[in-house]
């Protein structure tokens, strides 16, 4: 057992940068590496990764960066990344490897545990390391966000991918100094079984959710598409975007990329205005990190109310428009 | 075609959170008593992926679950929907709490089961939402995988997926035989019909064993991931309501605190 060693993190990039869930995994890989006495590596994989990417990942806390670059590895696909980092991970042979909960982290993380032979946790909300046995806790939400459960694992390495947004990045610190490695991972071609035909980007208009500072999210109760044009008006009075919970989404009252929750997106914004929605579990652990939070529900009893700050108790049809009306009054003067 | 659509049977996750118990000591939820136990939502939306592919394809869809007796009404659920048959791996060797050791199970059965073309499953189970079993069940069969998934498109020995991405989705193209977990945004699931529920009342279901399906319960009773606790998440009630005379006052109302608050 001892002979596994460190954290490694495996990073991701978004348009030749480095993406906000990676500097994330640095901050919790940091954090726990250190509370072990332990190096923290990351590794990046991909075509052409720019070198200063590699130097980020230093200046947001690991001692070292391995990069796994390959025309192979341009576009994720599972039988390839995963026989990477099975390659990379028999080297290294880490104590703790993490991953983000991402389109890659939550495909490849399982794969690859398996593959090793040992156990994966995706969606990790809370890591910590247990001071008595040194295992890390991996604490997630169950049964669509109701309950928390904390594991461990007892094989190595330990697996786990970790929620957006749930984790502190350190500082930037340029004064940081690590040490950027080339591995080779000697991919057969042959061994990629599945193809990327297509990638089809959906159209966005005005902010992205996820980027938003302000989200105006409709549920059941809005009863169609027609309703989800006032929040569309509200939203883009506040500067915001527009979400919704799942039953508009399944209703197809609007695009299924609307969805916030456990399957949809995550959303953290400074306002999250709910309107007409109940608050399901399932809801709520897309877009309880939110700061401030506002319910306009005809029901008192809805759980939405358990997490806001802001609550109107009445029927939107008649809240809303008064709102919107005081909204634009306020903002004009 | 053979399909095989793995699918579990769970508590109702419309449960409102007021009405959701958990039993601390034994680390699970307590299925509260007036909501029966359902199928795992992203399940469902499998076997609807699964009758999608039949109808176009022909071909035999079997329902595999691993549970209690009880989830035996899944199956049968899932054979009023349209599938042809159904099994049930029920043993006390299958643990819950490591879930490598259900998809191994699961995979164990499917070797039984012998031919298959294409095996579909849910995203992630509805309860402990771990999101493994379908993508372990790939690994230990040695085949690939696409998950998350809302379209899916056989032809020739291939099947062509649309793999949901935060900014959109992938085309992917993978040979058969392989595993797809399937997500909501397939569509929504079709309703039994009154001629399906009485097809599916004549059905057998067979039960499997873990010594049926050739696993060995040295590795069933090795599990790797240990639950230490679990538990509901304390939330402070801290909610500001807004009083008012009228819904429109309150709405006028509620603006300007928020302007007060300098969130507007």
């Amino acid at each position: 057992m001892s002979e596994y060693k460190g954290v490694l993190i495996c990073g991701e990039t978004l348009e030749d940068k480095l993406a906000v869930i990676t500097t994330e995994l640095l901050g919790i890989g940091r954090k726990l590496a250190d509370e072990l006495g332990q190096e923290l590596s990351a590794v990046l994989i991909g075509s052409e990764i720019p070198k200063e990417v590699a130097q980020e990942c230093i200046y947001f806390g690991a001692d070292k960066v391995y990069v796994i670059d390959n025309p192979l590895f341009k576009d994720y696909l599972t039988d390839s990344y995963t026989a990477a980092l099975e390659k990379l991970v028999g080297e290294v042979k880490p104590d703790i490897l993490l991953l983000g909960q991402t389109a890659m982290g939550r495909d490849l993380a399982p794969r690859l545990a398996y593959r090793l032979d040992t156990g994966v946790t995706l969606d990790c909300v809370e890591l910590a390391i247990d001071p008595d046995t040194k295992l890390m806790l991996q604490t997630k939400p169950v049964y669509g966000g109701n309950a928390h459960a904390a594991y461990v694992c007892e094989t190595k390495p330990q697996v786990a991918t970790v929620r957006a947004k749930t984790m502190s990045p350190l500082e930037r610190d340029e004064s940081r100094r690590g040490e950027v490695t080339p591995f080779d991972a000697g991919i057969e071609p042959a061994a990629i079984r599945g193809k990327l035909v297509e990638r089809v980007k959906e159209e966005v208009v005005g902010i992205k959710l996820e980027d938003a500072d302000v989200v105006v999210c409709g549920g059941r109760g809005i009863g169609g598409p027609e309703g989800f044009k006032q929040l569309e008006e509200l939203a883009q009075l506040l500067k915001g975007a527009v979400g919704a919970t799942r039953p508009p989404c399944d209703n197809e009252w609007v695009p299924a990329h609307y969805q916030i929750g456990l399957t949809g997106k995550l959303v953290a914004p400074t306002l999250y205005i709910g309107v007409a929605l109940s608050g399901s579990s399932q809801h709520l652990a897309g877009m309880s990190g939110s700061k401030n939070i506002v319910a306009i529900n005809k029901d008192p009893e809805a759980n939405i109310f358990t997490v806001a700050h802001y609550g109107v108790v009445g029927d939107y049809k008649k809240v809303l428009p008064a709102f919107i009306e005081k909204c634009k009054e306020l903002l004009a003067g | 075609m053979n399909l095989i659509v793995c699918v579990k049977q769970i508590i109702d996750p419309e449960t409102p959170a007021a009405a959701f118990k958990i039993d601390p000591e034994a680390k699970r939820a307590i299925p509260p008593k007036d909501r029966p136990m359902v199928i795992s939502d992203y399940d469902e939306v499998a076997v609807e992926a699964a009758l999608r592919i039949k109808e176009a394809k022909g071909g035999k869809i079997t329902i595999l679950s691993l549970g209690a007796p009880s989830a035996t009404e899944v199956i049968k659920h899932c054979l009023a929907m349209g599938a042809d048959e159904g099994i049930l791996l029920s043993d006390p060797l299958f643990v819950e709490e490591d879930r490598s050791l259900t998809a191994y199970a699961l995979a164990m059965a499917i070797k039984k089961i012998g031919e298959f073309d294409l095996i579909l499953c849910g995203r992630q189970e509805g309860d402990w939402d771990a999101g493994q079993v379908g993508l372990g069940i790939a690994e230990i069969l040695g085949i690939p995988s696409a998950s998350p998934v809302k379209k899916i498109e056989v032809k020739d020995g291939t099947a062509l997926v649309e793999r949901v991405v935060s900014d959109g989705h992938e085309v992917i193209e993978i040979p058969l035989p392989a595993l797809v977990a399937v997500s909501s945004e397939l569509g929504v699931p079709r309703y039994p019909t009154m001629k399906g529920i009485m097809t599916a009342a004549k059905k057998k279901v067979s039960t499997w064993t873990a010594q049926e399906i050739g696993a060995d319960p040295d590795r069933l009773g090795a599990a790797k991931v240990r639950m230490l606790k679990l538990f509901i998440p304390v939330r402070e009630a801290r909610c500001e309501f807004v009083e008012a005379e009228t819904p429109e006052e309150a709405g006028a109302s509620l603006a300007l605190k928020l302007r007060e608050a300098k969130l507007v």
